[in-house]
């Protein structure tokens, strides 16, 4: 189950795609002599500019194709960059079918458009969908401009189409001897028709989709090239800074020192805007320093004020709230009958467990560069995982149509769900305030500490568990209750009576064989601005069950890896990847033992099935001054097929490591209304020097192409909690670890 | 003032406590080096000043004036950064990219001072954070330009 796909159309059930010729229309502009080429449904081609009004209409898949007189390749990808990946995994798959080194291809993030709309019906960078959701419709793009190129190379040559061969970025005639590379058959390329079949290669044929083909934007992120939103820069471009209302509920009234801000080096003006107080001055550092020094006087919001933060608000409350909430909740899995189970069981366990507030962190802070044209026009540089919803955002925001707003997406500096629309928490809207008022571009850039304050959060977590044991001390029953508000139904819209797939997530949908399940959603509205937190739901509640599972079999006298490997026996995908984690690790042992070093360690082990792909994680501890070390983190993951296992290997780590960030250290606390960390100095995040070593084993079962970004998180947070009540006797049931004293070990 | 930067000096209008961070990115366009915390915590910011790296964030622009200042925009300019950059390259370590910057002019520095550091000696120097767990490739990189 995964918060994201309840809302879209499963990708085995999208329509089938046919690829039109797009630069017939001139669509983009392109220049001449290169092929440029889109996907849409059959009948749809007409529609293709007009974004805002298709994206309502059926699924349609699209990508764009410049091949260069040069034979270079422009692919404009559906995905943002950011750090995942996917920009070269994108070249991978269409490079393959086009027979092109994919290392030729420059990969750009492509503008709104209803033909980008390939996650079933939709467009967004998340619910690690990229890849899966486009894999066919990249590589038929791929396989229909190689149809296109050698169309066009037989009519050169005046020649069968059957005679010829391509080659890597070239057409072969193998009986004369003579090639024609790409770039120079593009311009009569462009001028055919799109086939309306083409042979995708055999998977055994791959020399690309398979392989741990280098990253084509390493070099570029290695010497300081790589450009983000926040380091966009225009003509004539000011730069602003903004002091937001310490709570969401507060608008600013009088300033006690206007005149002597307004006396500040650089500053342009200072500006009033929702929630917030702006300065635009001629550089940032200018306008920062001046709107921190702005005094200004805060006034309640009007009553009844959306969204606002009550002044008593505090996480320690919340958690209380949560606690307090009763069931039984709105069912998400109901098996067997749990309650009737739970009675006549030999042995009851019970717990509660609960995961704080976390805020992103992703390195790059927010930013958004408007730019108002003399036609009434808007560009906007804006970090975004989703730019067709930005783009009706901004065009909300401007007070103009959704088609004069021109969204770019530069690569992002991290995300973790970070930039979808949360409402407060997207800088663009005031930029574009800003923008119009000064009459000049603005840049907008938030502080860390405007961050901190304004981040969408990962909700806090509550859950309650009951399980009933047999005489033999094997589960039958388990109730689980989840507490609390999911990030999906928050801003993808409310189904009464249907739980929140991203409260539930990686409670319901385990696939172990307990005869009596119910697992349900108990909503409590929570006040804090929620978002999505890479592996969403995933990132808490594979915790808590994962970890209450070790509590149950300890309850029954069972060895947690071997009865997860019992209760497993019918899920044969399931059992491949713990035995597969096992091995990896050199055969499961929980201990405690001593390690070479002398140290006492302790391994733990847990499962998660987030975004279509299956994982499986140990974890290896030991206290060191009363904190925890993890050594080692063993990952077995099996996303069915794969494109790039360099890439893979890199994300699970990635993953490995933001896990363990929240298992160990990160926490939003809030009091009074207002978040107390407002820089990392307040908010750890994992540093160098608390980074295991992580061992990866990819497994390829053949099963439907899962996620890559998300999975690999989930199991690292339950993984170390057991192994840490394995090696203490203390069990772990509230995050992070940082909070918990352990006696020297 | 005078603000030598990649071994160009640069006349720079500002007041003396701005952050040099700020001067390099608005005043002078170069963007290679990032703001991340602006309080000395992420090092996404790390310059070199004078072979030490530095982080720009909380550097007064005033008490540089004058020492040779290299950012991310040079680094291949040096025989050792060009080889810190191959092996960041070769061990694929960027995800996002946003603390490379830093992660490279903190390996320069590191290798330029001390070309065969230790385990403890990388530990020690590589204390920029990567939100992205970059963290054992980045390690990767610099013991194999350590041990090339
Ligand atoms: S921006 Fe300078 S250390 Fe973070
Ligand atoms: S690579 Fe993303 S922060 Fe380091």
């Amino acid at each position: 189950m995964n918060s994201m796909s309840h809302e879209f159309a499963p990708v085995g059930e999208l329509p089938e795609e046919k690829p039109v010729n797009l630069s017939r229309r001139g669509f983009l502009g392109a220049s001449l002599g290169a092929l440029v080429l889109g996907v849409a449904l059959p009948g749809a081609g007409a529609k293709a500019q007009n974004a805002a009004a298709a994206a309502k209409s059926a699924p349609r898949v699209s990508a764009f194709l410049e091949i260069r007189t040069d034979s270079t390749v422009l692919l404009r990808s559906p995905f943002v960059e950011g750090g995942q990946g996917v920009a070269t995994a994108m070249a991978q798959i269409v490079g393959e079918e086009l027979d092109m080194d994919p290392a030729r291809f420059t990969v750009e993030c492509a503008p709104p458009g209803a033909d980008y709309q390939v996650v079933g019906g939709r467009r967004f960078t998340g619910g690690s969908f990229s890849v899966r959701s486009s894999y066919e419709t990249m590589r038929r793009v791929g396989a229909s401009a190689r149809q296109m190129l050698l169309q066009a190379a037989a009519s050169r040559l005046k020649v069968p189409v059957a005679s010829l061969t391509t080659e890597p970025g070239r057409v072969r005639h193998a009986a004369s001897g003579r090639t024609l590379d790409y770039g120079a058959l593009a311009a009569d390329a462009a001028a055919l028709p799109v086939p309306e079949n083409v042979t995708l290669r055999a998977d055994k044929d791959f020399r690309w989709i398979g392989k741990p083909m280098a990253r084509l934007d390493a070099r570029d992120k290695s010497t300081g090239k790589a450009a983000y939103a926040i380091d966009m820069q225009v003509d004539g471009m000011l730069r602003a800074a903004v002091q937001h209302a310490p709570r969401l509920d507060l608008e600013p009234g009088s300033f006690a020192n206007e005149a002597e801000v307004k006396a500040m080096p650089g500053v342009h003006s200072i500006h009033r805007l929702p929630g917030a107080v702006a300065v635009v001055a001629d550089r940032w550092w200018h306008a920062r320093r001046a709107v921190e020094a702005l005094q200004v006087t805060w006034t309640d919001a009007a009553p009844g004020t959306r969204r606002a933060m009550p002044s008593d608000f505090s996480s320690e409350g919340r958690r209380a709230q949560l606690s307090a909430a009763p069931g039984p909740g709105i069912a998400a899995e109901t098996v067997g009958d749990a309650a009737a189970t739970l009675k006549g069981a030999a042995k009851v366990v019970t717990a509660t467990y609960d995961a704080p507030y976390l805020a992103h962190g992703q390195l790059e802070p927010p930013s958004a560069l408007a730019r108002w044209n003399e036609d009434g026009s808007l560009d906007l540089w804006v970090p975004n995982q989703a730019p067709e919803m930005f783009q009706v955002l901004a065009a909300k925001a401007a007070g103009i149509p959704p088609e004069k707003v021109k969204i770019h997406s530069p690569m992002l500096g991290g995300f973790f769900g970070r930039h979808f629309i949360y409402e407060t928490a997207n800088p663009f809207p005031q930029a574009i305030l800003l923008s119009k008022a000064v009459g000049r571009p603005v840049k907008l850039i938030w502080s860390r500490e405007e961050e901190f304050l304004r981040d969408a959060l990962r909700p806090m977590g509550f859950v309650r568990f009951r399980a009933g044991l047999d005489a033999k001390g094997l589960p039958v029953a388990l109730d689980a209750e989840a507490v609390g508000e999911g990030p999906r139904d928050r801003w993808f819209g409310r189904k009464p009576d249907a739980a929140d797939g991203s409260a539930v997530e990686g409670i319901s949908g385990k696939p172990y064989a307990i005869p009596n399940r119910r697992v349900a959603h108990v909503l409590v509205d929570d006040p804090a601005i929620i978002g999505f937190w890479r592996s969403v739901g995933h990132s808490m509640n594979d915790f808590f069950y994962e970890t209450f599972f070790d509590e149950v079999a300890d309850a029954g006298q069972q060895d947690p890896y071997d009865l997860r490997l019992r209760l497993l026996a019918d899920k044969p995908r399931h059992k491949t990847l713990l035995q597969a984690v096992g091995d990896l690790s050199g055969g499961w042992k929980r201990g405690p033992f001593t390690a070479p070093d002398g140290s006492k360690r302790a391994r733990g082990v847990a499962m998660a099935s987030p975004f279509g792909s299956e994982v499986a994680t140990i974890a290896e501890v030991s206290l060191r001054g009363g904190a925890v070390t993890v050594h080692d983190v063993w990952v077995a993951i099996d996303p069915g097929r794969i494109v790039n296992p360099g890439i893979i290997e890199a994300q699970v780590n990635s993953a490995v490591a933001l896990g363990l960030s929240s298992a160990l250290l990160e926490e939003v606390v809030y009091a009074k209304g207002v978040p107390q960390a407002r820089n990392f100095d307040g908010y750890p995040i994992l540093p160098p020097d608390r980074m295991p070593r992580v061992h990866v084993r990819i497994v390829e079962s053949g099963a439907p192409m899962g996620g890559i970004g998300e999975p690999g998180l989930p199991g690292v947070p339950p993984a170390v909690a057991n192994a840490v009540a394995a090696l203490t006797g203390q069990r772990v049931r509230s995050l992070p670890l940082s909070k918990m004293k352990f006696g020297a070990t | 003032m005078d603000v030598i930067i990649n071994g160009k000096t640069h006349q720079v209008q500002t007041e003396d406590d701005t952050p040099l961070l700020w001067v390099i990115r608005d005043e002078l366009g170069m963007t290679g080096t990032k703001y991340g915390c602006g309080i000395a915590q992420c090092g996404a910011c790390t310059v070199l000043i004078d072979g030490q790296a530095t982080r720009s964030c909380i550097t007064p622009v005033g008490s540089v004036a004058g020492q040779a200042i290299t950012t991310i925009e040079a680094v291949t300019d040096d025989a050792v950064g060009r080889r810190v950059v191959e092996a960041w390259v070769a061990n694929q370590v960027p995800q996002c990219g946003y603390c490379q910057s830093g992660q490279v002019m903190a390996a320069t520095a590191l290798l330029k001072q001390n070309p065969k550091p230790s385990e403890q000696d990388i530990a020690a120097a590589m204390v920029n954070l990567c939100r992205c767990g970059t963290y054992n490739a980045i390690a990767a990189a610099v013991r194999q330009v350590a041990q090339g």
